[in-house]
């Protein structure tokens, strides 16, 4: 069984890369048709309603929304494989900068959210895993089944109120006078601050994180929690971790070394599959705090009905869960010596 | 067959009486009932019987790794220090060291995370602290030259080896630290033919090169006709023979030895025997002799008093009344002597 007669890595990535054409041509078709059966269009969204049935008429012209859906669907794909996604039709802005200007806020959130889940989520579920049936396993369950279940809007309203009247940040990314002092270069503001060596901005906006990020990590780590819980307790009736015992490992490197490290593997693989799910609860985050991030752009835009730049983000957004389910696979094969592709 | 002289030294392993018992809903599931039986050094004791009848869990007992809500009584003696005193961490650094475990499925042994020079040094590391990592490697490669495996495999996970190669893989992980007592729970079961013979031409080697000591527990007799020097017969928890694998197999004293013997298939076989009924509930045993519902022989006497177990003149020691009769140990009345009514075996009983 050597490793080396199964294909190489390189050669998986590539092969991934190249499914990602039809996946996106789906994407785009889906979300094009479902803009198009969703009620009303761009212009009577800006301006129905306050305008004769006859100007309404002209502009829908002007913006060739009245021509045939077949062609204008031809026309969009044509761009898209060009990889021009156009500009958003109720403020102009190219959709490339869209997703530059206000990528890096939700890029930071959920990065931010990821680690709250692990960091919370990967030791609760082995002091469960551990001590399973305990007090401690029963409350830390009963901790992770909610943090799941309650919607992401509770959640941060919940901490808001909480956070309410102690002074901390509950929304945006940063105060006015810090997102007016960076200078923009990788328009991640966090890493901007750095740039610019402001310390204190960069203080502002960490704290301006800790709520949203605790509100989607605890979203996610309920998931972690369970997943570790479970997965603990299989290794730990393992073959080898019996067979380690039998060694006279002694117990704590038997748990340490055999059980936590095959435990958590599988979360690696969870790890990407919950992209998707932080995306969905970023939108929701973004705009309970505020955030000037993709999400909350993506719902301004829907409620415009804005064609293209919706179009546009939501292909961005399945990129980005094409892309990280890859990363996360290479990420296996490096951690665990069986996977080979 | 060499057997080192036993003259000088005392047994490495002495059980007297041992119980291990699991608690269930239904009641205490008693899987070890009073066991007695010692290893002397370089000695393969086999141990047989029917699936479920306590085997492994007295292998595992001896290792002190039976699971939790697992109790085990009476005496157990490693060179005459008793095991079930100590500690769980004093029975964990025997553990390696002085007992080690061969287990049945060596393709989930290993973890497969750990290249496999990990699991010798991580092994070596915790018995012998003081070793460098040169010292742990060569004593490492060694062993697994005796093996058969290269030395150019010795940075490889688990998953590149066959199954054959992982059993070895296993065995010298276990004598790698030169362990004088050695529990092997059925080792070929999930291997073929072949690499089953080369296993068994290994365990049986085992004794001239490290003088181990092997508890060989399967459910194959004919390798406990080629490799054990005695053979203990388990039956319900209970050792119902044991004595000298030659004696034991060419006459059996106990019924159940002998039936056990009749059902093994050969290439004369033309027929396939079996014992009738199913191995007995272990939470409430029959009384008396265990076996008497399924036994051929059965008198009235082995439904109302237990046979004690009795060294007979063979060189062998059973339990059963019939045995000690056959060799004029005992008399037993004209009432006790007449047999068993049996009981009609319903559907039930014989699934």
């Amino acid at each position: 069984m050597a490793s080396a007669a199964q294909g190489s890595l390189p050669r998986y990535v590539v092969q991934r890369l190249l499914l990602m054409i039809p996946m996106i041509w789906v994407v785009v078709t889906v979300v094009f048709l479902l803009l198009r059966v969703a009620p009303g269009d761009p212009v009577s969204a800006s301006v129905g309603g306050r305008l004769s049935e006859e100007e309404l008429d002209r502009r829908r012209e002007a913006l060739g929304i009245d021509r045939p859906l077949w062609q204008q669907y031809l026309e969009y794909l044509g761009d898209v494989a060009r990889f021009r996604f156009g500009e958003s039709l109720s403020d102009n802005r190219p959709i490339t900068s869209i997703i530059i200007d206000n990528g890096g806020a939700t890029l930071t959130l959920t990065l931010g959210a990821f680690l709250v889940a692990l960091v919370i989520g990967i030791p609760l579920g082995l002091v469960a895993g551990r001590r399973r049936d305990s007090a401690a396993d029963v409350g830390i369950r009963l901790f992770g089944i909610t943090s799941y279940a309650v919607p992401v809007f509770v959640t941060g309203l919940v901490l808001v109120l909480l956070a309410g009247g102690t002074g901390w940040p509950t929304y945006d990314i940063a105060s006015p006078i810090t997102k007016f002092q960076v200078e923009p270069v990788t328009h991640i503001l966090l890493v901007d601050a750095l740039i610019a060596g402001d310390m204190g901005a960069v203080g502002d906006v960490l704290q301006h994180h800790v709520l949203p990020c605790l509100t989607l990590g605890l979203l996610l780590c309920g998931v972690f929690i369970r997943l570790v819980r479970v997965n603990l307790l299989m290794t730990m009736k393992g073959d080898y971790v019996e067979a380690a015992r039998a060694r006279g490992i002694p117990e704590r490197y038997v748990v340490r070394r055999h059980a936590f490290r095959n435990a958590l593997v599988p979360l690696i693989t969870v790890l990407g599959l919950q992209v998707a799910l932080t995306l969905a609860g970023a939108i929701l985050t973004e705009r309970t705090f505020n955030w000037p991030g993709l999400g909350t752009q993506l719902v301004d835009y829907l409620n415009a009905r804005d064609y293209p730049a919706v179009q546009g983000l939501v292909t961005f957004f399945a990129v980005i869960v094409v892309v990280t389910s890859l990363i996360v696979d290479i990420v296996n094969a490096l951690v665990d010596p069986r996977v080979r592709y | 067959m060499s057997v080192p002289t036993t003259a000088s030294s005392g047994p490495v392993v002495r059980a007297e009486d041992v119980r291990v018992w699991y608690g269930t809903e239904r009641g205490p599931v008693r899987a070890v009932d009073g066991v007695t039986f010692d290893l002397r050094p370089g000695e393969i004791l086999g141990l047989v019987g029917e699936s479920g009848c306590g085997k492994s869990t007295l292998g595992r007992g001896l290792l002190g790794l039976l699971p939790d809500g697992a109790k085990m009584d009476g005496a157990l003696e490693f060179r005459g220090e008793n095991l079930l005193t100590l500690s769980k961490r004093e029975l964990a650094e025997r553990r390696g060291v002085d007992l080690g475990m061969i287990f049945q499925e060596p393709l989930t042994r290993l973890n497969p995370l750990m290249r496999i020079s990990e699991h010798f040094r991580e092994t070596l590391r915790t018995h012998e602290p003081g070793l460098s990592k040169a010292e742990m490697d060569r004593r490492a490669l060694d062993v697994l030259r005796r093996m058969g495996i290269p030395p150019t495999r010795y940075r490889s996970y688990p998953h590149e080896f066959s199954g054959g190669m992982r059993q070895r893989l296993m065995i010298a992980l276990a004598l790698v630290l030169r362990p004088a007592f050695v529990v092997a729970d059925e080792p070929t079961t999930a291997l073929d033919v072949l690499v089953e013979a080369q296993i068994i031409r290994i365990l049986h080697d085992l004794r001239r090169e490290f003088e181990t000591s092997l508890l060989l527990i399967t459910h194959n007799l004919g390798i406990v006709a080629e490799a054990c020097d005695r053979v203990a017969v388990m039956y319900a928890g209970e050792i119902v023979e044991i004595g000298d694998a030659r004696q034991v197999f060419s006459d059996p004293q106990h019924p159940y030895t002998r039936e056990l013997l009749r059902s093994t298939i050969s290439l004369s076989t033309t027929g396939l025997h079996y014992i009738p009924g199913a191995p007995p509930d272990l939470v409430e045993p029959p009384p008396a002799c265990k076996f008497h519902p399924r036994c051929p022989d059965a008198m009235q006497v082995c439904a109302t008093r237990w046979p004690a177990p009795v060294q007979l003149p063979a060189g062998s020691r059973a339990q059963c009344w019939a045995a000690e009769e056959r060799n004029r140990l005992i008399r037993l009345t004209e009432d006790e002597r007449r047999p068993l009514e049996r009981r009609e075996l319903s559907v039930a009983d014989e699934a």
